[in-house]
């Protein structure tokens, strides 16, 4: 890994903010993809702003029909949200299903739909539950959200803070896994 | 049998410090002044390289020295070397291309290594590998064998025509022809071994220190073969005489065949450390393993077997194209020869069999022995086959297998081996029996009203191991002998230490080792300790691989204890005045049969050392050494059977039963030998689901992480079903033929046979994942 400067905002607006000072700058959160690249040198990012204190983007809220999940949720909260399990359990179950429980512990919902690893999860609930994706600039449905393999509609320093859904009628989650890396 | 003498279940002596983290590998080992290595390779499948600019390197941060290939060849470092000689059926030697520690002018696969970076830290080293300008002039690749042998394919060594090695053969093709010709059927398959990682869980690594006082150097490496390592590196390599070198290979966690070979790094860092004057580490990580780290099986054979109007086999014709990759590895070319076709009998009496194997260079990491060696790609072969002709006659797998059984022993084949003994319908009835067999019909119908088709299918495999008697493989090429030494130090106080050849990476040694001690002198297993991996301290030694530390290794240990005995009892008849024949050893005491007379077993040491009172002549001590070279192979045998249910949705295989019936000779730790047997199997599933090393057609590597290439994990496997038919093996002491590679060998072609079974195609490779397990569902409707 390349040496990287650390920042931790705890507003949205701080976090923008930061972004912006340093060319080359990237936001993390559980850094499940990005911690894993910088080590193998294949990224380089100049500065890291850490999105998990930022108090805006996390928690589970569901408010009548709408749900809205937080971008820097960690996958375990999910799973073990008992609301979400009474009102929607495909997403609970969905989201006990990723990875292992370190991944879960550290791993948030807003970098895996930034992210849109083909072999994710959260991307096909998003697109499944027709969710809106809310970043700090503008609302995105899910169908105009991601393009393509590791691809979105997010323009640079872009930042995703919630992912909302409408609750279905019924909903179920399976998985076929990739046998190597599930 | 004591309590911890052979055949009792003693759970590991090594076991303490390898699960509270306490083992020291050779990445653990720090001595003063080291420094980290890390290595330039090359990111082509084949170019030539132009230039190396080292400059701006040099001058980084922490940066020792840059080494490449030209400084290599000038200190005259030797090239890598094949230590079997094959010649083809023309007469020709192998054509062994030469393999530069670090390149000097040509790169033929990613990851050939091309500079050493050494640094105050990896870090520094791997930011100044980056700073390193390597020109490469691309070449055009080839990856496949078969593409390799065509007119006009990129052509990798001169001195091979057509990338061919050998084009060499086995049997005798016209009696093979001929019986074909005649045959009442003929079944004709072709058959494809996937190319396997073998990622043991440590990643090589080694550690060179040259002291310039002594003008000596030390090699920590991960090596299943410590003083193989140092007699090649020391006559080949030219690093330094023998008395100069010392090689170690501490703790080592797994090697499965991959940590036998001599690889560049433990020759580079050695010379590395005598040129910038430090002592130089390097520890591979998981990307460097899949790329460089020697790769298993890799065949394409066509295949004939003809059988006459009894459904007897007749004849079998085997044409096999073997890739070895970009360079001839250590014992690469036995692989696909000596331990392949000598093994196309199988359990079965066949008149003839001709075998023809083409070995070819491409541009794809080097494919050496991989667990099993050869015996996998046989027995996958012949039991593929047997399955498809039994489909095609009409008659039952078991009975076709039955028909054809070798009954007597000792059992000549027609490709060289002579089966000394087994029992393979024992097996065969044993393995059906615990399948409930005959009952698959009704768990078929059941799956079937699940929607799931459910297969069945059997493996009856046979393996050579204990390699070798020396003057045998010397004949066959073998640059080496095969036996093994031992050396048996029984201390002052009673206790024991055993020095083997043998190397412990996973095998248990430390407990099957004592255990033979405990049942011979009747000391408790933890009074002995079993020394090796350290040329300075065990004498000479050919390692572990094969199959051979039980029928080898611990040989030499019989005979040494052979003469611990005879002189221990001479002392005990001396003191207590009786005669030497009367002198029985039990329960850790020496006694005089027929009387109440009797010493334990500490004191007669005790007088040994002390010397106060000894036979007249009698030297003080007792430490007796031995060498052991077999007088045959061992042929361990057995029948595997799986059974699978094949969602037809998607493909996905459930193996509901696995069912193992082994004859390995006689055992001393049933405990380790099924850990033995669970982790062969595991790798069999593995090779038969998941694994496969796949390049793309510019040789870049596309498995080169645990995100692309499957390993099997715990819930990819059903809980096996075990058992044993031992027949004692004639040749050895203690009757042991060997059970490392039996679990690997005998389930690939059980598997695909339960699968094409289920499925009702039989056309479908390894691995049989999921998307081809369907396509073929598809094509066979």
């Amino acid at each position: 890994m390349y040496a990287t400067s650390y920042h931790r905002p705890s507003s949205v607006s701080e976090a923008a903010a930061l972004l912006a000072a340093t060319d080359e700058a990237k936001y993390v959160s559980g850094g499940m993809t990005l911690i894993p690249t910088m080590k193998q040198r294949l990224a380089a990012p100049a500065a890291l702003v850490d999105l998990r204190h930022v108090a805006d983007m996390k928690g589970i809220r569901i408010d009548g029909s709408r749900v809205r999940i937080g971008a820097a949720t960690p996958h375990a909260e999910v799973a073990a949200s008992s609301a979400l399990r009474s009102a929607c359990p495909a997403v609970t179950v969905l989201a006990g299903l990723i990875g292992d429980p370190h991944v879960r512990h550290m791993g948030t919902i807003g970098g895996s739909i930034a992210n849109n690893d083909p072999a994710a999860d959260y991307p096909a609930l998003a697109l499944a539950l027709a969710a809106t994706i809310v970043t700090d600039r503008r609302e995105i449905a899910a169908d105009d959200f991601f393009t393509g393999l590791f691809e979105t509609a997010l323009e640079a320093g872009e930042l995703v803070t919630a992912i909302t859904f409408d609750l279905p009628e019924k909903a179920g989650y399976a998985k076929v896994r990739n046998p190597a890396s599930r | 049998m004591g309590i911890e003498g052979i055949g009792a279940r003693v759970t590991r002596k090594e076991d303490k410090r390898f699960l509270t983290g306490k083992g020291r590998y050779t990445d653990d080992m720090v001595v003063p002044g080291m420094k980290y290595a890390y290595f330039i390779r090359s990111p082509h499948a084949h170019a030539r390289i132009l230039s190396i600019d080292t400059a701006a390197a040099q001058a980084m941060p922490g940066v020792i020295g840059i080494l490449d290939g030209k400084q290599l060849l000038a200190d005259g470092i030797g090239n890598l070397i094949c230590g079997w000689m094959i010649h083809s059926k023309d007469g020709s030697p192998m054509k062994m291309g030469a393999w530069r520690p670090l390149a000097a002018d040509t790169v033929r696969y990613v990851g050939d290594a091309v500079a050493i970076v050494v640094a105050d830290t990896l870090g520094e080293a791997r930011d100044a590998a980056e700073a390193v300008v390597v020109e490469y002039q691309p070449l055009d690749a080839v990856i496949e064998a078969v593409d390799a042998l065509k007119d006009g394919a990129p052509q990798l060594h001169p001195e091979a025509a057509n990338n061919l090695i050998f084009d060499w053969q086995i049997g005798d093709a016209s009696s093979t022809d001929k019986a074909i010709a005649e045959a009442a059927h003929v079944t004709t398959i072709e058959i494809h071994n996937n190319r396997l990682a073998p990622n043991p869980m440590e990643p090589r690594a080694t550690l060179g220190i040259y002291d310039g006082a002594e003008d000596h150097f030390t090699c920590y490496t991960t090596s299943q073969n410590p003083h193989v390592a140092r007699l090649v590196m020391s006559a080949f390599y030219n690093v330094a005489p023998e008395n100069k070198l010392r090689v170690i290979a501490p703790d080592v966690g797994g090697g499965f065949g991959s940590k036998i070979f001599i690889y560049p790094e433990e020759v580079v860092c050695l010379w590395a450390s005598k040129k910038t004057g430090v002592p130089v580490k390097w520890t591979s990580d998981r990307t460097e393993a899949f790329l460089t780290d020697a790769h298993g099986r890799d065949h394409v054979s066509q295949v004939k077997m003809a059988f006459d109007a009894d459904n007897r086999i007749t004849a079998l014709k085997v044409d096999t194209d073997a890739n070895l990759g970009a360079y001839m590895s250590l014992f690469s070319s036995s692989v696909p020869t000596y331990l392949y076709a000598t093994l196309l009998s199988g359990q079965y009496a066949i008149p003839a069999i001709h075998a023809n194997v083409r070995t070819v260079y491409t541009n794809t990491a080097p494919v050496d022995a991989y667990r099993g060696a050869g015996r996998p790609e046989a027995t996958f072969l012949l039991e593929r086959t047997v399955e498809t002709a039994a489909r095609e006659l009409g008659v039952s797998p078991a009975e076709l297998r039955r028909i054809n059984f070798i009954r007597e022993f000792p059992h000549q084949t027609p490709v060289i081996m002579n089966y000394d003994a087994g029992d393979y319908e024992a097996s065969l009835n044993a393995a059906m029996a615990a399948a409930d067999w005959n009952g698959f019909a009704a768990r078929k119908a059941e799956a079937a009203g699940r929607g799931k088709k459910r297969g069945i299918g059997m493996s009856c495999y046979i393996e050579a191991c204990g390699i070798a008697p020396s003057a045998a493989v010397g004949s066959l090429g073998a640059g080496v002998g095969l036996w093994e030494s031992a050396e048996v130090r029984v201390n002052a106080v009673g206790t024991v230490e055993v020095l083997t050849g043998s190397h412990s990476h996973g095998q248990g040694h430390e407990t099957t080792f004592a255990q033979l001690v405990a049942e011979r002198l009747g000391v408790p297993i933890d009074n002995v300790n079993i020394v090796h991996g350290d040329t300075d301290k065990v004498q000479m030694g050919m390692g572990t691989y094969g199959s051979r530390s039980g029928a080898v290794g611990m040989s030499a240990i019989v005979k040494a204890l052979d003469k611990v005995e005879a002189k221990a009892k001479k002392i005990a008849a001396h003191l207590m005045e009786a005669d030497e024949s009367d002198i029985v050893l039990e329960n850790g005491e020496l006694k005089v049969a027929g009387t109440d007379k009797a010493l334990p077993w500490f004191q007669v040491a005790l007088a040994a050392y002390t010397a106060h009172n000894l036979p007249s002549g009698m030297e003080p001590g007792l430490k007796e050494g031995a060498f052991y070279d077999p007088s045959n192979f061992t042929f361990p045998a057995g029948c595997y059977i799986a059974e699978v249910e094949i969602d037809p949705d998607t493909g996905t295989t459930d193996i509901v039963q696995f069912v193992a019936a082994d004859d390995f000779g006689n055992i001393i730790n049933p405990m380790i030998v099924e850990g033995q047997v669970h982790g062969g199997i595991a790798q069999g599933i593995g090779q038969a689901l998941l694994e496969g090393v796949h390049y793309d057609e510019n040789g870049q590597l596309l498995t080169a992480s645990f995100m692309d290439y499957a390993m099997p994990r715990a819930d990819d496997l059903p809980s096996f079903k075990l058992s044993h038919q031992n027949t004692p093996c004639p040749g050895n002491p203690l009757g042991i033929k060997g059970c490392g590679e039996a679990g690997a060998i005998g389930s690939p072609p059980a598997l695909i046979n339960a699968i094409t079974d289920a499925i009702g195609t039989n056309a479908l490779t390894m691995p049989a994942t999921p998307q081809k397990v369907w396509k073929a569902l598809q094509s066979a409707h």
